[in-house]
Order: structure tokens, then sequence, then C-alpha cells
């Protein structure tokens, strides 16, 4: 009964989110997406007349923010059965923004079928896995954007220590990321106070911390032994604040927000880890005296930053 | 903790010298790491640093009395945000290229760990003037700190000082990779410690002889 009823809920999301990913604005156009870097792919109804795909001086593609700049189209290209219409772009396209296409006065064959005005974006469940894996691997936080460099060089002496660092710092931005964002939305733009974000971040971050102090402190005692010591040091790390600075500058909405907080803490988790296994065994070698202690992590470091920019430039859908 | 005979010549070469938060203390790297391709940059996050620590040590040495011990670290905290914000704000409107080129990291003063320790070790327990001293000597630490790293990885990378060509070549285009600050970082701390123990056993070979 309950599994036939999970399945039937299942379908259910499925469909919506199906429904969610293609429909658009038209009713004759079908489907909208990008390819590759300066391609807008859209699907028709039925066959649209080559005279009229032709006329490409009439296609008019912008960002959605600032409809005042046209972006340049190079030429088009019509499918074989007359139903995808392919447009290349001057200029690669910036895909993480929606844009908008005026497709004016379709004619399929031989019959108007009115003008449309479509958006085309990513897929939203594709944008949310590329901002959690760019998030993890391609802008990871530590070595490719420098930040928290105070605790990662800090707790990493020792694999578990950093272990139990990574957990709970993951633990905490998740929690810190999502209040930041509820309260950025719902009370520092709508008041249009959001030059007091930094002031509001910090503050519920510290808020957050002790929170989560008090709580694992009542709830689970032999927890909070393991991980409680780290609590206090969490507080003094830039990647804590940057997070919910980065959320709010990008406008994120709320799964956005998760993912990159997640991908921010998973991404330090690993580099934590990556950095104390070296660590442990850095203990054991030969180290000219004065390179021993700070000096070894940083260029230890530096070669995890050179061999994590094989990820720049990356894309992901 | 700090000693009432120290004249302020000595807190100031405390902060510039020994206790430098970049290379001794190595706290707040990430700007040391991340923004430190030109001695632009910092200058410029130098005199934000600064401007920040003294305008918070002299409001917790003025109103030190009033804070009750307990809830002493959010009280720096919220005085360094709010200061801060007001740096921000500046810095954004009067210097927008400068601003650009610094990124996240003037927001991210709030959790440098030195300005929070400073307040808590010096102008908690000290007068006014002291403390601003005091003050100035981390911040100034802290912009030759970061100009040291700057002018390193401006040389080596493009050869040119402070925009102004010099070497005439580009001795090591490595040094203008992001990741190369890391490795600056790692090299400078080491000579650091190779001078201090060449000093020390010559010292100590001196007080044997």
């Amino acid at each position: 009964m309950t599994k036939s009823n999970l399945i039937r809920w299942f379908i259910c999301i499925c469909i919506l989110l199906g429904c969610t990913a293609c429909n658009t604005e038209h009713r004759f156009v079908k489907r909208t997406e990008f390819k590759k870097s300066n391609i807008v792919v859209i699907c028709f109804a039925g066959p649209v007349d080559e005279s009229w795909a032709k006329n490409m001086t009439a296609f008019r593609i912008n960002e959605q923010q600032d409809p005042d700049i046209i972006l340049k189209i190079e030429r088009v290209e019509l499918s074989k059965d007359r139903c995808t219409l392919q447009i290349f772009m001057k200029d690669p396209l910036n895909k993480s923004n929606p844009h908008q296409v005026v497709l004016p006065n379709i004619m399929s064959l031989g019959k108007s079928q009115g003008t449309a005005i479509v958006s085309v974006k990513k897929l939203y469940w594709g944008n949310l896995l590329s901002i959690l894996i760019g998030a993890m691997f391609i802008y990871n936080y530590v070595f490719v954007k420098y930040l928290g460099l105070c605790v990662y060089l800090g707790v990493t002496q020792k694999k578990s220590t950093a272990i139990g660092m990574g957990i709970t710092f993951t633990i905490v931005i998740i929690f810190s990321t999502s209040i930041s964002w509820v309260l950025y939305q719902f009370i520092l733009k709508p008041f249009q106070i959001e030059f007091l974000q930094i002031i509001v971040f910090i503050g519920l971050v510290s808020l957050t911390v002790q929170a989560v102090d008090t709580i694992l402190r009542k709830v689970n005692p032999i927890l909070f032994k393991e991980f409680g010591v780290y609590l206090v040091l969490i507080i003094s790390s830039c990647l804590i604040l940057a997070v919910p600075l980065i959320m709010a500058a990008q406008d994120y909405d709320y799964m956005e927000s998760l993912m990159l907080s997640s991908g921010a803490g998973l991404g330090f988790f690993i580099a934590m880890f990556l950095m104390s296994c070296v660590r442990e065994r850095i203990d054991l070698a030969p180290i000219p005296e004065s390179y021993r202690g700070m000096p070894i992590a940083f260029i230890v470091s530096g070669l995890f930053a050179l061999s994590f920019m094989g990820f720049s430039g990356m894309t992901i859908f | 903790m700090i000693e009432k005979n120290k004249s302020y010549g000595n807190i100031l070469v405390n902060g510039i010298l020994n206790e430098n938060p970049i290379f001794r203390l190595a706290l707040s790297m990430c700007p040391a790491v991340g923004i430190s391709t030109n001695v632009m940059n910092g200058v410029l996050m130098g005199i934000a640093v600064l401007f920040v620590q003294f305008c918070s040590s002299l409001t917790i040495s003025l109103v030190k009395n009033y804070i009750h011990p307990r809830i002493r670290i959010p009280t720096y905290t919220l005085t360094i945000a709010t200061w801060v914000t007001v740096t921000d704000l500046v810095l954004a409107a009067f210097f927008p290229v400068a601003y650009k080129s610094l990124g996240i990291f003037v927001r991210l003063i709030v959790v440098f760990c030195f300005i929070t320790m400073r307040l808590d070790v010096f102008a908690r327990k000290n007068p006014v003037f002291p403390s601003l001293v005091d003050a100035v000597g981390m911040g100034f630490g802290f912009m030759l700190g970061m100009m040291a790293i700057g002018g390193v990885r401006e040389i080596m990378g493009m050869g040119t000082l402070m925009g102004y060509d010099i070497l005439g070549f580009r001795p090591l285009l490595f040094f203008v990779l992001p990741c190369s600050g890391f490795f600056v970082v790692g090299f400078m701390m080491a000579i650091f410690n190779y001078t201090e123990n060449v000093y020390n056993r010559r010292k100590r070979a001196r007080r044997l002889a």
C-alpha cells in the first residue's frame, strides 16, 4: 500500500518536474535550449517555412536583465524536417543568465502562428549539479579561491582532526547559509538594507555556531566531545562568511544556495583530508630545518593548487 | 600582559617585526595568497586593514570598561563588522576600480583573526593612545608583509614594480599564476626562519666565546 503510494507520488513529482523543464510561453514553440557555447536551439511543433527562417534580421536575442543590448546573430540553420532551428551567435553566450528570444510572425505551411517571445535557460537540475560540482572542484574554495586558509593550515596536523573539522564545518555552513538566505530574501532585500549584510551575516554565523554548540551539548554529549572543540574555530574562518556573501551577490534561490553551501563544505573537507594525509607523511620526512612547519605546508598547498588548476575552464551542462 | 615600561617605539616595532601578522603569526593568510599579485593591491588592502584596526582599537579602548567579559568576542566582531561596512562602502564609492581588483577580500576583513586578537590582547587592557600606536604597528606590519609578497611576485612575474617597467623582460611567468602565492609565502617564511636561525646561532657562539 505505502509502497505503491510512494511510487505514485514519485511519478507525479517526475511529471511535474518534467513539465517545468520543457514548457515554454508559446503554443507553437515546443522546446528551447543552449547548445555548445554559442548556439540557441528552438524546436517547433510543426514544420516552419524556410523563407521565414532565412530572414534572420527579424530575430532578436538578448539577456533577460538587459533588454537593450541585442546580441549579434551569425547565421541560422534549419533541420531537414524543418522543425528545429539552430541560431548561431557571433560571441559565446553567458549561459548562467536566462536569455529572451523574439520570433516575429512565425510562418508554418503558409499560415502565420503569431509572434513568439520565449526564454532560454539552462536546465534547473543541471544548473544545481553544476553549482555543486563547481563549488567542490572547479572553484574549490581552498585551492582556487584561497579562502579559509587559517583553519585549513591550523587543524590539518592529524587525519582524525581534519575529518572531524571537515564534517562539523560542512554541517555548520549548510545551516548558516540556509538561515542567511531566508533573512536576506525576506528582510534585507524588501527593506533595501543590503548594505548591512556583513554585520547581519557575521552575527548570524556566530549565532548558528553558538546554537549548534548548545544543542549538541544537550542532545548528544558523545558527539559534542568529539566535535565541540572545532566549533569555536569555525567563526574565525573566512569561508564561513564568504559563502553567504557570494550567495547574496549572485542572488541564488534556496536550492541553489543549498548546493553552493554543501559544495563549499565538501570541497573544504576534501582539501583538509588531502592536506592532512600529506602532512602526516611530511612529519617523517627529512626536511631542511628552516622549512619545517608552516613553510613546507604552504609549498605543498601550492602543489595542490597547481593540480586543481587542471579543473579550470571545465563546464558541466 | 604588556609591561608598563614599554615605550611607544617598542609597541610600534612589535607589530611590524616581532609579531608580524603574516610572517610570524601566520594569521589571515587568505589575502596574502589570494590577491598579492602586485604591490598596489597590497598597499590598498593594507590601508583598508589599517583603517579598520585603528578605528576598532579606538572604539574598544574607549568603551572597554562597559563590556562584560563574557560577551567580549561578539562585541569585537560587531565593532569590526561596522567599520568594515564603512570601509567597504567608501571604497566602492570612491575607488571602484581598486575595489573590483580586491574583490570579496575587503568584506572578509571581518574574519581576520589578528584584528580580533589585538583587540582582546591589547586594546581591552590599555589606554587609548598606546592602543592606537599598537593598531598602527599591526596595520603597517600587515601592509609591509603584503607589499613584500606583492613586490616579489610582480618583479618575478611581470618585471614591473608599481606598474613601472624596471627589468624590461619577464623573468618567470609562473609567478603571475594565482597559485604561486602559496610558493612565494612558503619560500619567504623559510628565508625568515633561516635568518633567525643564523642570528641565534651567532649570538650563542658569541656568548660562549
